[in-house]
């Protein structure tokens, strides 16, 4: 029977490597899943699982045994993100409004002339239009974005964490969701239609 | 609540960030306005479809956990010799480390040497960023031979049976660490060609410290087929071979004010 986290963690604090492993087998695609939203690249999302785990481990004599060890190491992969973003240059230009209509109305020609709804529906292909509207936020808009939208953490708490004022990570969110609303917007009309 | 409310009212409302007496105000407003109403069921389904897409996020691969602990493994280990793991392998580190033994030597021949102007341009010659480019190259130079070496061993073994990759197994597992390292410093330097290459480099190399010692013929086989379809042994030969013709114009540079600092 695989033992619960608590267990698992107090032989990791007693330098059991492998009790280790089984916690970076428990938790590593979660860890990656909120690196790559966060990060929007998987290879950042990997450096971030690695120090992620890294930090951690270093860590572990502090995790208090009666916590929740996926929701600490969710918030050292929040805060190794955050680290990870503010180090890299701003891209604050991500695509502008304008691109993002044009590929959605593209889009939508292009669907209503060849696809089912339910082709439509394919997880893939929404997967596909998510992933590229995201692609169009700048760092900021994302992290901000993704934190609320998927974390569900408040304002507030944002932006004490993005180290933003907190109108300007209302502003974040309000132009990721901006973006979003326009990339997106003619995909779900086409839906409807279809 | 007469007037209509703004696309970011409707963002708040959402995520419920309004204040009550704004929410109180935005719920009367959306249960009487069409218009509005119409424009926060379009925010609800784009907002739904993004839920759906994080649902359909594709799988990694099987292997992710074992690629994951081959990355980390000999960083924890190194974690446990805290002194050390100041130094090993760190180029930045290294780099800094060197740069001040050099500083000190500096001092301390300016210090004997100090009536002798004549010396200046030699102190010049060993300023910490030209040291510090010198270690890098040298470094560097060094791990791309040494993984060069685990490839050559990967794609000229025999894929008739079954091979004994322990060795390049353990040489990949010292050399996952280092690639990281220059790999991140080469990103925030901002050197692209040499980021990518090491980013490639290091894929090949994770998955070679998480195979096991003995690799299938079709396992091997999978692996050659990597390196051969990246060209990434003749990458690392081609960056190899610049960074040594680096050294070489650096060291000559240096061989050159040293002359000039000594005439």
């Amino acid at each position: 029977m695989p033992q619960t986290d608590a267990a698992t963690v107090a032989l990791a604090r007693d330098g059991d490597s492998e009790a280790f492993r089984a916690l970076v087998e428990r938790h590593g695609r979660a860890v990656f899943r909120l690196a790559h939203r966060m990060t929007g690249n998987a290879q950042d999302a990997e450096d971030v699982v690695q120090e992620t785990f890294l930090k951690a481990y270093k860590q572990l004599g502090r995790f208090e045994s009666r916590a929740n060890f996926g929701t600490w190491l969710h918030r050292i992969a929040v805060n190794c993100s955050i680290d990870l973003i503010r180090s890299r240059p701003h891209r604050e230009s991500g695509h502008d409004a304008d691109d993002l209509e044009h590929f959605g109305a593209v889009s939508e020609v292009h669907e209503s002339g060849q696809k089912t709804p339910e082709r439509l529906m394919l997880s893939t292909e929404v997967y596909e239009r998510v992933t590229s509207a995201m692609g169009g936020l700048s760092q900021m808009e994302r992290a901000a974005f993704v934190l609320r939208h998927f974390e569900g953490q408040s304002i507030d708490d944002i932006s004490r964490s993005l180290g933003l004022k907190v109108n300007a990570t209302k502003h974040s969110i309000f132009r990721a969701v901006r973006k979003m609303r326009t990339a997106l917007e003619p995909f779900v009309a086409a839906d409807e239609r279809g | 609540m007469n007037t209509h409310l703004t696309e970011d009212d409707l963002v708040l409302h959402y995520y419920g960030e309004m204040s009550d007496a704004d929410e109180a105000r935005a719920v009367g407003h959306l249960s009487a306005c069409t218009d509005c109403h119409a424009g926060y069921r379009r925010l609800q389904r784009v907002l739904a479809v993004v839920d759906e897409a994080a649902a359909a996020a594709p799988e990694l691969p099987v292997h992710f956990e074992r690629t994951v602990w081959a990355r980390l493994e000999p960083e924890l280990r190194r974690d446990k010799s805290p002194w050390l793991k100041w130094l090993v392998l760190s180029p930045s580190r290294l780099a800094w480390a060197a740069a001040v033994i050099v500083l000190v030597a500096a001092a301390f021949y300016a210090g004997r040497l100090s009536p002798r102007p004549a010396d200046a341009p030699a102190q010049a010659s060993a300023a910490p960023g030209v040291v510090r480019e010198r270690i890098l190259l040298m470094d560097l130079g060094d791990h791309l031979e040494r993984s060069q070496m685990v490839l050559v061993g990967i794609v000229t073994a025999d894929g008739d049976t079954a091979f004994d990759a322990s060795m390049e197994r353990a040489e990949a597992e010292q050399l996952v660490f280092a690639n990281r390292l220059y790999r991140q410093t080469a990103v925030s330097t901002g050197d692209r060609t040499i980021a990518a290459l090491l980013d490639e480099l290091e894929r090949v190399l994770v998955d070679v410290a998480a195979s096991p010692e003995r690799l299938s013929a079709e396992r091997l086989a999978e692996v050659q087929r990597r390196i051969d379809s990246q060209g990434l042994l003749f990458k690392v030969r081609v960056l190899s071979s610049e960074l040594r013709e680096r050294q070489k114009t650096a060291f000559r540079e240096r061989a050159g004010q040293s002359g000039r600092a000594s005439l």
